[in-house]
């Protein structure tokens, strides 16, 4: 049987999570400069933000993380149906989740709110400040949910072909910690976004 | 397979082979997301009551426990080896440098 160097691939996919880290972590710190520069305004900001569509967002990336980790944990087990299941699952909630902020900054741009919008710019500094770290953050983070999700279809047809298997799950494997960095993220996203007001 | 060897003790170090042959039971993984939707349930709750400057230490708190329950069991961090453990730990300490020399040098300003 083939060889796979599960240690290797490993360690290679964590070095580039390491990345990813330093990459939110410096837009993170950013964040804490303006945050304190601007307390009242991004108060304000967070305020105006939909905490229902907030949470509900992050429900679904903490329960479609589950699902990945229990698709493993099938794969494992030989039960390769349940497995597909789960990441079919995940693959939902993670579609659910793009469809949420598709509504969430329709209608923020439907008031006006959006970079360069003139009704922004005649607004309070702080406030433009606010939503362009918005954009920005969201926004890097929802290209990551769809490269994730591009991740989890990809090893759903391997698994369906037969190329990821019990004993060579390390594709499914380093595509999860992926996931799972997505959800990561946005567990430090929320708070500062929804529940600065 | 022979060659790889040193790297690959060195790295998996302790129980990496339980994590890599034995599934994670469903009610393990079932346990930890139950705890990651209550505590997201009081991070809302907490933000809703005013305690002024101490509302954000609560969030990165809450946060912080959140993520640690992904990084350890979502991401079996807990049963990783040395090389995984410490690398991410160094990471970790750099983004605190990072940070911190930030907040040193605005609180000057």
């Amino acid at each position: 049987m083939e060889q796979v160097d599960r240690t290797g691939k490993k360690v290679g996919m964590w070095l580039f999570l390491y990345t990813e880290m330093m990459l939110f972590g410096g837009l993170f710190v950013i964040y804490a400069n303006y945050h304190h520069r601007y307390i009242e305004e991004f108060a304000n900001g967070g305020a105006a933000l939909n905490l229902m569509v907030g949470s509900l967002n992050t429900v679904l990336l903490l329960a479609s993380s589950f699902t990945v980790a229990a698709s493993i944990s099938a794969l494992r087990k030989g039960t390769r149906k349940i497995a597909l299941a789960f990441l079919g699952a995940s693959i939902s909630m993670g579609l659910l989740f793009l469809v949420n902020k598709y509504f969430e900054w329709g209608e923020k741009f439907a008031h006006g709110i959006y970079p360069g919008s003139t009704e922004l710019g005649e607004g309070p500094h702080g406030l433009t400040v606010f939503y362009g770290l918005y954009y920005t953050i969201t926004g890097l983070h929802g290209l990551h949910v769809v490269i994730g999700l591009g991740l989890l279809t990809v090893c759903s047809a391997l698994i369906w072909s037969g190329r990821i298997h019990q004993s060579n799950d390390i594709v499914l494997e380093n595509s999860g910690l992926y996931w799972h960095l997505v959800d990561l993220i946005w567990i430090f996203i929320f708070p500062l976004f929804y529940l600065v007001a | 397979m022979e060659a790889r060897k040193p790297l690959a003790n060195m790295a998996e170090g302790r129980v990496v082979e339980a994590s890599a042959e034995h599934p994670q039971p469903y009610r393990h993984l079932l346990a930890v997301l139950l705890g990651l939707l209550v505590l997201t349930a009081v991070t809302v709750a907490v933000s809703r009551i005013h305690l002024g400057a101490l509302n954000v230490w609560v969030a990165i708190l809450i946060a912080s426990l959140k993520s640690s329950l992904v990084l350890l069991f979502f991401m079996h961090l807990k049963y990783e080896g040395r090389l995984i453990r410490t690398t991410f730990l160094v990471t970790i300490f750099t983004l605190a440098i990072l940070i911190s020399f930030l907040f040193w040098d605005v609180s000057f300003r």
